[in-house]
């Protein structure tokens, strides 16, 4: 059934532009694709290693900015998208050794405080990142001479991503790796005292998680074509960790389902009123006061009790 | 006047905001153990609302005051509805206080829009008073003053005083403070409308100097950040040291590499959790 049930996911993903209709809704579902990449990248730290962290924005950003520097620099896409993701490998090196000092909240704190570095930068040193007014690339690649122009077959691009991160996903909780990761939120000094090595497992799963995050952060900048410094800000970090939060932690699904609320909720609000901050602001506070799971565990949990309270009903009526 | 003199008096004067700003923080971090987002969105809302209240006809002072209480109320309805429920739920506080400073940044774009407005500095303290032959803008030196005298007053708040030893006692041990009969549930709340309190007044008393515009709320908090990860959480001394040493390092940092000022102002603070990771004056913490 499960199968099945994939298959048919499967199915509808891949035939979104033929029958969604309309290039904006297939634009919007490109958006949430790469967004739930940059969830599901997320999602390795705050939800299977139980690190937050509010600084991801600034790796997703340093890959839009290193792809468009490069590119700009007249480099073709290989070596663009080569460089940018070796580059955003080496920065969430460092920022997970920085990071990885403290757990709990003092990694939040760090982490804040190395994306506001990432921002400041893109904002002020001008003669790199053209400050506030950012940079504008010439165009998407066009792998094995197919064009990625129209929105219908960079949806499918971003699609085989997409399909690539997942099952990156998929293999990663399954695998003894993940299970180690699983290991040190729960139960770091038992971890430690089984001869694992907690430092080096977090510093993997840092490093998983930025290169997702790298990844969704150059398809960020191939759909826009354009980077700024609005896209490292602390507002998008804490965007990217509602998705995971919204849609449930540590689960495969939930980020999906988070960047898919998160992007609809952005562009529907976005289009009927200006206060999306305070629409952001009031969802975020809704779902920790009401639902702290996520909505997918959450919907799970109280459809779980809505059969619990039919069942006994039902066989009294037997 | 010599520019480095101008430099080092804007850093005190910035030191001195920041000691207001990171001492709330701090204590709430320490006590509570709750990450405050939204501390900078206090200082932008205090320096808001005393906007209006002057152009309503109240003094600087009174509005300084008054803003302050102001923000202190809505940090205590905060603490009290929404925090209190999330005890010991890191993400969750994470997330409601950013998800507020959302919100509260967006009201006050709505409010009193995006344009920046400069408080008026008080008359008594326009103009530049001499010491030791050099002229010194009055109203940072004065700013410069407070902090100090604030400084003081809540050492000897939490030093001297019962209730600054029943803080210290919810600091390090809640479970055993509440053993001995202190309402250390009360004294949360104390603390946090303490903190808001102070961060509302630092906003106003800022106002002349940095003007309130939408995203004073963001500049700020960084700031406080690294002023508490520089000096350790919880330390009264870290604070004070850390802000002046951020201030320092923001102003000249400004002025010497105009294009890297964020990443001099976050270098130290790197160096610090390599070296000390409990800050400067933190304590270990098991």
């Amino acid at each position: 059934v499960k199968r099945i049930v994939l298959l048919g996911a499967l199915v509808i993903l891949a035939t979104v532009p033929l029958w969604v209709g309309g290039t904006y809704y297939v634009n919007i579902t490109s958006q949430i694709l790469f967004y739930a990449i940059f969830a599901l990248g997320v999602n390795v730290l705050a939800g299977y290693a139980g690190l937050v962290s509010l600084g991801h924005a600034g790796l997703f950003g340093i890959a839009a900015y290193a792809g468009a520097k490069i590119m700009n620099d007249g480099y073709g896409h290989v070596v663009v998208i080569a460089g940018a993701l070796a580059l955003t490998l080496l920065a969430a090196a460092v920022f997970a050794v920085l990071a990885l000092r403290g757990t709990g909240l003092g990694f939040v704190m760090i982490t804040v405080a190395l994306g506001q570095i990432v921002w400041g930068v893109a904002y002020r040193w001008i003669s790199i990142t053209n400050g506030d007014n950012g940079i504008a690339i010439r165009g998407r690649p066009s792998p094995l001479g197919l064009s990625l122009t129209s929105p219908a077959s960079f949806y499918w691009a971003t699609l085989i991503v997409f399909l690539l991160a997942v099952t990156s996903m998929a293999v990663f909780v399954a695998s003894p790796f993940g299970a180690s990761v699983r290991g040190t939120r729960d139960q770091p000094r038992r971890m430690n005292a089984l001869g694992y090595h907690v430092w080096m497992i977090r510093f993997l799963a840092f490093l998983f998680s930025g290169f997702w995050s790298g990844v969704a952060g150059l398809l960020y900048l191939y759909y826009n074509q354009f980077v700024s410094p609005q896209t490292v800000a602390l507002t998008a970090s804490a965007e990217a960790l509602l998705m995971v939060i919204a849609g449930g932690t540590a689960t495969l699904l939930g980020p999906i389902a988070g960047a898919a609320l998160v992007v609809i909720v952005k562009n529907v609000a976005s289009a009927y009123i200006e206060r999306w901050n305070f629409v952001l602001g009031a969802i975020f506070v809704g779902i920790v006061v009401f639902m702290p799971e996520g909505l997918v565990p959450g919907t799970v949990r109280r459809w779980r009790r809505a059969m619990a309270a039919l069942r006994p009903r039902a066989t009294a009526a037997g | 006047m010599n520019l480095w003199v101008v430099l080092a008096v804007n850093s005190i004067t910035l030191g001195g905001l920041l000691f207001l700003l990171s001492a709330g923080f701090s204590l709430i971090f320490g006590l509570m153990k709750i990450p405050n987002l939204t501390h900078g969105s206090f200082f932008m809302l205090g320096a808001y609302l005393a906007t209006s209240l002057i152009a309503h006809g109240l003094d600087f002072w009174t509005a300084a005051i008054v803003g302050g209480l102001m923000v202190a109320a809505f940090g205590g309805l905060v603490e009290r509805l929404i925090l209190r429920r999330l005890v010991n739920a890191e993400l969750a506080q994470v997330l409601v206080t950013l998800g507020l400073s959302f919100m509260i940044a967006d009201v006050c774009l709505m409010v009193w829009t995006g344009d920046p407005i400069r408080i008026a500095t008080p008359s008594a303290l326009r103009g530049a008073t001499s010491v030791m032959g050099l002229g010194f803008p009055t109203y940072r030196l004065a700013i410069s003053l407070i902090a100090v005298v604030f400084a003081v007053v809540l050492w000897a708040l939490l030093d001297r005083t019962r209730l600054g030893a029943m803080i210290r006692a919810g600091v390090d041990d809640p479970a055993m403070a509440r053993v001995v009969g202190i309402r250390v549930s009360r004294l949360f709340t104390i603390v946090f409308c303490l903190g808001a309190w102070l961060a509302g007044f630092a906003g106003v008393i800022g106002g002349p100097i940095l003007s309130v515009y939408p995203g004073l709320d963001q500049e700020m908090l960084p700031l406080a950040l690294v002023v508490v990860i520089l000096g350790g959480s919880g330390s009264l001394l870290g604070s004070l040291v850390g802000s002046f040493v951020v201030g320092f390092l923001y102003n000249f940092g400004q002025a010497m590499f105009p294009e890297l000022a964020y990443v001099v102002l976050f270098l130290p603070m790197l160096v610090v959790l390599v070296v000390r990771p409990q800050g400067l004056f933190g304590r270990q913490v098991a």
